[in-house]
């Protein structure tokens, strides 16, 4: 719909971004062992009321890159432009105002709200934050909001814990709303979710898109999902993005070697069209991003790796008008029914993943909950990935 | 035993309710179905429709005390529900077994998996320790577990997701059961790694010529493993068959609109997709008549206000193909057709 890469009216625009976590080794003079390079070099831009769709597996710094972007986590390096203001290093006070300009919804409708507080206090949240009195009142606004997102406006002073997830959902998305801002990072908002409420708050964006030109970074590992709501489409493989494409492009012609086995993972609703397509399978899992690959982040589970691959970083380029790709062999054809095998597994360096103490994921809570109603945002979410050790 | 035209499981009229203070919840009302050695069903539906309950029923995993079970539910000819608790253990982990979503809900999080694996084989094998060491690295070996030698002395919080859920596999299978029931046993993974748990279960099926119950919400599984599929809503089956009939013949209105809900990653659908309005029923309070009703778009199509008064029964309209509806085969035809061509007419 839109032609992202020419003009400069971007909402968002993300240049070289990373976001290294420190490793901290265990006990009372903890020193930092290392980095988790959850986000690594990452350039993206979102167009004002366009969806960009950022898919990949689990770990791969999806949420991260999300996060940073509104600046709920620090950036390493890079830039970000909100809304043509260059936001990386603004301090907390600086941020406040362009808090009305970038909103959040997370993924779990049943911990993202905060059970003491009402629908009403919650949707309300951000006229407090920024000091907005609406015309009308903030319960008349709140009430409206609640309307346009298919909520009873009686049930203005219920607790979140009445509504079920697809409701809850529609609250979190009446909250990010409210303010009509110009780009709001959705996180799996709908994971969570059964395939029919799923379908109803996938259009109630849509509808919301279309009445206020809100643009939407789209966080999602269901690339069906992806496909029916976004018009971009951008696959992160261990903090990179590998390939960047429109909607019609990445699904028809995808070129990454990644991309075309993630394609070919998800099983098709229809068994005949199931059992006579592509099939890829990768083995392994994802290598642990505090020892990323040399080279190609992929090489150690890609099926068309060579030499080349394992010493040389392959850069992101235009393969055709945007549609670009970091690979050195690129997909230039699809085999149906051919079953592709990756590496084998015995190969792939495993993640020994860390379970964290309970101590330490409430505290990882209590502290993203602070950064989201310092941010203005009345989340609180769980942890998603464990960090690795 | 059984011979191969039987099924081995066999279930019929398995009803559970839980008495709680919010008065009786009727988590699973009626259901039937039957699974033969080497073939995998499918049982597909929403969050709180009753797949895992029936599942619990089954392997013999719902306290007595707190649920009444009543029907039936036949393994190669005996009956789980009449058996005493004990009876059930025993044919818990050889000759049926359960793999779950969550693998640390059959792992020991303190006990390395070599330990648990040989633990398993011990208590249905008599066989020696080191055989039932042996027998455990063949099957982390099987289910693709790399350096098996050395993870086996590994603890589960040292293997990574997938992993993991292979273990757990390895733990099910390693007696050799006829019967797996699966309940969402990727619903957490990713993709990748859910096609490699899914293809495993599939070799092993083969070789073990295993009877699998697949409990999943998601249609694209369904398309992709099983021969027959029971669609559940609301502790009911409302509509089963084989997978063709189902995918390509389908009747109910529920099945339908689940079709209807689900983008696809294949085809460009309409902008704005077309869902089941509302939200799936409380089983505290089901309505009176069809419990789809109050979601249903048909049910002014059908006389008498029968969908708010009368349960629709089962019924058998051929081909193995039962459907749970008021509408008569005219009607249901169409409401079927034009779903389906309006599905097939998106386009972006
Ligand atoms: N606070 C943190 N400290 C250290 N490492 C972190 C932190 N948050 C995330 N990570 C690590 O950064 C990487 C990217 O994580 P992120 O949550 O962005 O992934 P994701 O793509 O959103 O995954 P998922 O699909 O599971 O949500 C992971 O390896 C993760 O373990
Ligand atoms: N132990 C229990 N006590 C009371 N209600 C239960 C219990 N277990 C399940 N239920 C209810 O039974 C219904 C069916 O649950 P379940 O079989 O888990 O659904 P699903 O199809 O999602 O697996 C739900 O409404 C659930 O809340
Ligand atoms: S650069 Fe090489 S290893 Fe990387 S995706 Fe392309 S072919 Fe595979
Ligand atoms: S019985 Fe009536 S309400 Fe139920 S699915 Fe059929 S038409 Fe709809
Ligand atoms: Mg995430
Ligand atoms: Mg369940």
């Amino acid at each position: 719909m839109t032609d992202a890469s020419s003009n400069d009216d971007q909402v968002l625009r993300v240049t070289d971004l990373r976001t290294y976590f420190p490793v901290r080794s265990r006990g009372l003079l903890s020193k930092t062992i290392g980095q988790v390079k959850a986000v690594d070099g990452v350039t993206l831009s979102v167009a004002p009321g366009e969806t960009l769709g950022l898919v990949g597996e689990s770990g791969c710094g999806k949420s991260t890159t999300g996060r940073t972007v509104l600046r709920l986590i620090a950036p390493t390096s890079g830039r970000i432009e909100l809304d043509g203001d260059d936001i990386t290093r603004m301090s907390a006070k600086q941020l406040v105002p362009l808090r009305r300009k970038a909103q959040m919804i997370f993924q779990d409708p049943y911990n993202a709200l905060n059970p003491r507080h009402t629908v009403g206090t919650i949707i309300g949240a951000p006229f407090d934050v920024q000091s907005l009195n609406p015309a009308g009142g903030v319960r008349a606004a709140v009430q409206d909001l609640m309307e346009r997102v298919g909520l009873n406006p009686e049930h203005y002073n219920r607790y979140p814990s009445e509504f079920s997830g697809g409701q809850r959902q529609r609250i979190g998305i009446a909250r990010a709303v409210a303010l009509r801002p110009k780009i709001i990072v959705c996180d799996e908002p709908v994971s969570a979710l059964d395939v029919s409420i799923q379908a109803q708050i996938m259009n109630l964006l849509k509808d919301l898109q279309d009445d206020f030109g809100v643009s939407y970074l789209f966080v999602a590992h269901d690339l069906a999902v992806v496909r029916q709501i976004a018009h971009r489409v951008a696959v992160m493989y261990l903090g990179h993005i590998v390939e960047l494409a429109s909607r019609e492009e990445l699904y028809s012609r995808p070129l990454h070697p990644y991309t075309h086995a993630l394609l070919s993972a998800v099983p098709l609703p229809d068994p005949r069209a199931q059992a006579s397509r592509e099939q890829i399978r990768l083995r392994g899992d994802l290598p642990s991003p505090i020892n990323p690959p040399s080279g190609c982040v992929f090489h150690t589970r890609c099926f068309r790796a060579e030499e080349r691959c394992t010493v040389e970083i392959p850069e992101l380029r235009e393969f055709s008008a945007g549609h670009t790709v970091a690979c050195h062999f690129p997909m230039l054809e699809v085999i149906p029914g051919a079953v592709i095998e990756g590496p084998d597994s015995g190969l792939t360096p495993q993640p020994v993943p860390y379970i964290r103490p309970p101590s330490e994921v409430i505290s990882d809570i209590a502290e993203s909950g602070s950064l989201a109603r310092a941010a203005g945002v009345d989340y609180v979410e769980g942890p998603d990935t464990p960090v690795p050790q | 035993m059984t011979t191969a035209a039987q099924p081995f499981l066999s279930v019929d009229g398995l009803s559970v309710t839980f008495p709680t203070e919010d008065g009786r919840v009727q988590a699973v009302d009626g259901v039937s179905f039957s699974v033969e050695r080497g073939k995998t069903l499918a049982i597909v539906g929403e969050s709180g429709s009753g797949k895992s309950v029936t599942a619990q029923a089954i392997m013999g995993l719902l306290d007595r005390r707190l649920s009444v079970v009543t029907g039936h539910a036949w393994l190669a000819g005996r009956d789980i529900v009449a058996m005493s608790d004990d009876e059930v253990r025993h044919e818990r982990g050889s000759s049926m077994a359960m793999i779950f979503q969550d693998p640390m809900s059959s792992l020991h999080p303190f006990y390395r998996i070599g330990a648990q694996l040989s633990e398993a084989v011990l208590v249905h094998q008599k066989v020696s320790k080191h055989a039932a060491r042996e027998q455990a690295l063949d099957m982390l070996n099987r289910v693709g577990i790399p350096d098996p030698k050395t993870r086996i002395d590994n603890y589960p919080h040292q293997l990574s997701g997938g992993m993991r859920q292979r273990v757990m596999i390895a733990m099910a299978l390693i007696n050799s059961p006829s019967l797996l029931i699966a309940d969402e046993p990727t619903t957490a993974l990713d993709v990748t790694v859910q096609a490699q748990i899914l293809e495993l279960i599939g070799t092993l099926q083969q070789e073990y010529d295993t009877a699998v119950v697949m409990i999943t919400h998601d249609l694209g599984i369904v398309a992709d493993i099983a021969d027959n599929v029971a669609v559940m809503y609301g502790g009911r089956i409302v509509e089963s068959g084989s997978v063709d009939e189902i995918f390509y013949h389908p009747q109910m209105p529920y099945t339908l609109g689940l079709l209807a809900s689900v983008p696809r990653l294949d085809q460009v659908r309409a902008e704005r997709l077309d869902p089941i309005p509302g939200n799936p029923p409380s089983p505290i309070s089901l309505p009176p008549g069809c419990v789809f009703q109050p979601r249903c778009a048909y049910f002014d199509r059908v006389a008498g206000h029968a969908c708010q008064t009368v349960r629709p029964e089962l019924l058998d309209i051929g081909r193995g193909h039962r459907v749970r509806c008021h509408l008569d085969s005219g009607q249901r035809d169409q409401v079927a057709s034009d779903v389906l061509a309006a599905l097939a007419g998106g386009g972006v």
